[in-house]
């Protein structure tokens, strides 16, 4: 297991984001947390982040115990609902942020931005400022500024949220592809069951700060193991997507 | 799409950046045992002291010590000097011109802002913006240029001194001047309250209702009043604190004429160049403790608004 | 946001009632309280020739009058800047006992007459008085003096800037802190990389405010001033010094300036805001 969560209980003013959750996720995998809202999957998130201490149980990151190790140091890219990008700094800025904090050479910085922005095919518009870019070329920079220190995990919190559904779709699966390229492990958040299971190879399904059910979306659908994911599961919109992804 | 596969195979293929990841991480994860303690939160701390450490002591010293100076200069002579001081006939005087003074401003400013207001939030037209620029521009000019451009109308070498005078108006070094000089300082005060609460409310309920055929001052009492009544409290807090206070302007219209134009501050001015300073620190007490009731007002309201 | 959006319906007719009485009420309001009295600084101006304006507002006096005015206001004006972003920061970042006091106290120089403040200020400062004494040791004079001058005007100049800086400071997405923190960035890198030029446009408005409000003060400043010709006489002062000479020509031409140098002001600072607002879409 790369990303290890072992009962891990959290409250915020006695409201209750994380009961007891545990699960586990294999290095490569690419995780969905899947729930309704408030039901604890942002907390998680970023619990695992450090951007949230859990008041009890373990955080383990490729076997190391990451608790009271802040988030910069845990080897991870974040990926913000809104992006955060920065909006006074150009797109190539935003990008070399990571790598010019731990004060990488000019060279350095120069190559690795170069490269990301090829990946993420927006040579052209390094010098351009974020309020300057669509929502989705906006995603990208914020995918690309994550994954510039080279992180080991990258985690991100709704990464469609932001998006028109018109490109929802296309961005869902050109995000895929790119973390199957890089090879990194990745957890989202996601409320929509659709988004998971196109994009996911292992589902946590969260609700009222408890983990329903893990499993990968065939599982899920044909095997659900709770009143709660049986419900909030349609297995039959599952089946048409199952359809329409052999098309 | 193309540039897309050609980007991703580029780095697929790129074996520096993967060992450049190993790398990182490996050092990364590595590094990170040592580390015991979150270094972020005692420097966090640390911080958080100092900085309300110096902001108490800025307010303290920039805020709280003259409202001491004022009150135990006030008292230094004994409480029967300060008695004296405060019931002294000019003071009296001063003290009801400045109640006159502020409520003129208070009432001409309120129904001024309100109208204001509504035009600026309820209708679109030409000149919008520069209308709002206009209003704001008390804002930006010396009190004293404010008394001044009145004595440069109303006065004898203004352009309608000579009318004044022909009709025995008095305007200039009189009470009518102080009461003009006031409003004019305070005139934005009322209006820039109430613009943002009703652009924020928009237009809609005020449009159905005139769709219904409700009259203009029905609409307004019904509807618009009830959203902005906290904020015109609010604005009209401002405009009596500023009012009331009132020096530079004043100062130059007034002719500082005791017992007739003199205002409780242009008083305390008088006092203390007489180097009767004990009694302008009496009179300056009366104005603190104006001045203290109407934050403490000014802060329920904002509390009130809040909810 | 305000909405600007066409108030006609589809016949043309306004909907809403209460236009042409709102419109007469305001523009006669304003006009008559407002624009037809500043409208007569313009005039007298006009009656004064171009070298005889020059001859006042190059004179030796009147020059060094702008320039105490303006230095002690742009001095005051950047203290503010770091006092009131320290203010701010802690009345929105930090819960602590008296927050809530401290965050009404911030007002009192719009409450306080400036007259009020102005002797207490000169009282303090002076050489015999709590925090005079205490400089006075060392051989520092506060009171008529420049500093003396400095410290009235920061004293009417603080709520400018923090009552600038607060909302936006509540407003500001902690997302990007984070965004940076899981970047690895500092504290210190966060603050003036991520936070600071968020603040930057209202810690300029707050600037610019404070910065008017200094050249023009009046009541709190002229009081600690102690007035000397050439060292410490502020503008405002000197237009109240031709004024008792019976001398409207130089005052207006004195006032003039001092008008044009805050419009300019406002200008520039509503320009750089507005281009700052261009990244404000994103």
């Amino acid at each position: 297991m790369y990303v290890e969560m072992k009962q891990i209980n959290k409250t915020f003013d006695g409201f209750l984001a994380s009961n007891n959750v545990s699960f586990g996720i294999e290095k490569g995998h690419l995780a969905a947390l899947l729930g309704p809202s408030g039901s604890g999957k942002t907390t998680i998130l970023r619990m695992i982040a450090g951007l949230d201490k859990p008041d009890s149980g373990d955080i383990l990151i490729n076997g190391v115990k990451v608790n009271n190790l802040p988030g910069s140091k845990r080897g991870i890219g974040f990926v913000f609902q809104n992006y955060a990008l920065f909006r006074y700094m150009t797109v190539a800025d935003n990008i070399a942020f990571g790598l010019k904090v731990q004060k990488k050479s000019k060279a350095e910085i120069k190559s690795r931005v170069e490269e990301l922005l090829e990946l993420i095919s927006m040579q052209e518009l390094g010098k351009r400022y974020p309020h300057q870019l669509s929502g989705g070329q906006r995603q990208r920079v914020a995918f690309a500024r994550a994954l510039a220190p080279n992180p080991q995990l990258l985690l991100l919190d709704e990464p469609f949220a932001a998006i028109d559904a018109k490109v929802r779709r296309e961005l869902r699966t050109w995000l895929k592809e790119m973390i199957e390229r890089v090879g990194i492990t990745s957890i989202f958040v996601t409320h929509d069951q659709e988004e998971a299971m196109e994009v996911a190879d292992t589902i946590i399904i969260t609700n009222q700060g408890s983990i329903e059910q893990i499993g990968t979306p065939e599982e899920i659908c044909k095997n659900p193991k709770t009143d709660f994911v049986k419900d909030f599961i349609d297995t039959r919109r599952y089946e048409a997507l199952k359809q329409l992804m052999n098309e | 799409m193309e540039t897309y596969e050609k980007g991703m195979e580029k780095l697929a293929m790129s074996e520096k950046i993967r060992t450049y990841q190993q790398d990182i991480v490996g050092d990364g994860i590595e590094s990170i045992q040592k580390v015991k303690e979150p270094h972020g939160d005692n420097s966090g701390r640390a911080v958080k002291y100092a900085l309300i450490a110096v902001s108490v002591l800025f307010l303290f010293v920039m805020l709280v010590l003259p409202l001491i100076v004022v009150i135990v200069n006030a008292l230094r002579d004994g409480w029967a000097v300060y008695i004296r001081s405060v019931r002294d006939e000019y003071t009296v005087k001063a003290f009801w011109l400045t109640v006159l003074a502020t409520v003129a401003a208070a009432t001409v400013n309120t129904f001024f802002g309100i109208f204001a207001a509504y035009l600026i939030s309820k209708f679109y037209f030409r000149g919008r913006q520069l209308l709002v620029t206009l209003i704001d521009i008390p804002f930006s000019i010396s009190p004293v240029i404010a008394g001044l451009i009145f004595i440069l109308t109303f006065g004898n070498v203004g352009w309608m001194g000579d009318f004044l005078k022909a009709h025995g108006i008095k305007i200039v070094f009189a009470v009518p001047g102080v009461i003009l000089a006031t409003i004019f300082v305070t005139f934005p005060f009322v209006f820039r309250e109430l613009l943002p609460v009703m652009s924020a409310q928009g237009k809609d309920e005020e449009e159905a209702a005139g769709l219904m055929g409700a009259r203009g001052f029905t609409i307004f009492r019904r509807i618009t009043l009830p959203h902005i009544k906290w904020a015109l409290l609010y604005g009209v807090i401002l405009c009596t604190a500023r009012a009331m206070g009132e020096f530079g302007a004043v100062s130059v219209i007034s002719g500082h004429l005791r017992g007739k134009t003199n205002t409780l501050p242009l008083h305390v001015e008088i006092l203390y160049n007489e180097f009767n300073t004990t009694a302008a620190f009496a009179v300056s007490s009366i104005l603190v403790i104006l001045a203290v009731l109407i934050l403490i007002a000014r802060n329920i309201v904002e509390w009130k608004q809040k909810k | 946001m305000q909405q600007i959006v066409k108030v006609k319906n589809k016949k043309g007719v306004r909907v809403i009632p209460g236009f042409g009485l709102s419109m007469g009420v305001t523009v006669t309001m304003l006009s008559v309280f407002v624009l037809i009295p500043l409208a007569s600084i313009f005039i007298s101006a006009g009656q004064l020739s171009f070298r005889e304006f020059m001859a006042v507002v190059v004179s030796k006096q009147v020059l060094s009058g702008y320039r105490v005015s303006l230095s002690c206001a742009f001095l005051a004006a950047l203290v503010n800047v770091i006092f009131g972003l320290i203010l701010a920061w802690v009345l929105v970042r930090y819960d602590f006992p008296g927050r809530r006091v401290m965050d009404g106290l911030i007002e009192l120089p719009f409450a306080l007459p400036t007259a009020v403040a102005g002797i207490a200020l000169t009282y303090l400062y002076s050489d015999k008085g709590w925090i005079g004494s205490l400089f006075a040791k060392a051989g520092i004079k506060i009171a008529y003096t420049r500093i003396g001058i400095t410290i009235a005007m920061i004293f009417v100049g603080i709520p400018f800037v923090v009552r600038a800086v607060q909302p936006v400071l509540e407003k500001l997405d902690i997302q990007y802190e984070e965004a940076a923190m899981m970047l690895g960035a500092g504290k210190v890198r966060i603050f003036f990389k991520v936070i600071l030029p968020e603040l930057f446009p209202a810690l300029l408005a707050g600037f610019g405010l404070a910065f008017a409000r200094g050249i023009g003060e009046y009541g709190s400043v002229v009081f600690i001033a102690g007035n000397i010709p050439y060292k410490t006489q502020i503008a405002p002062l000197l237009i109240m010094i031709k004024l008792e000479q019976y001398n409207y020509a130089d005052a207006t031409a004195i006032a003039l300036v001092l008008l044009l140098l805050s419009f300019l002001l406002m200008l520039i600072i509503n320009s750089v805001q507005l281009y700052m607002q261009k990244f404000s879409k994103g």
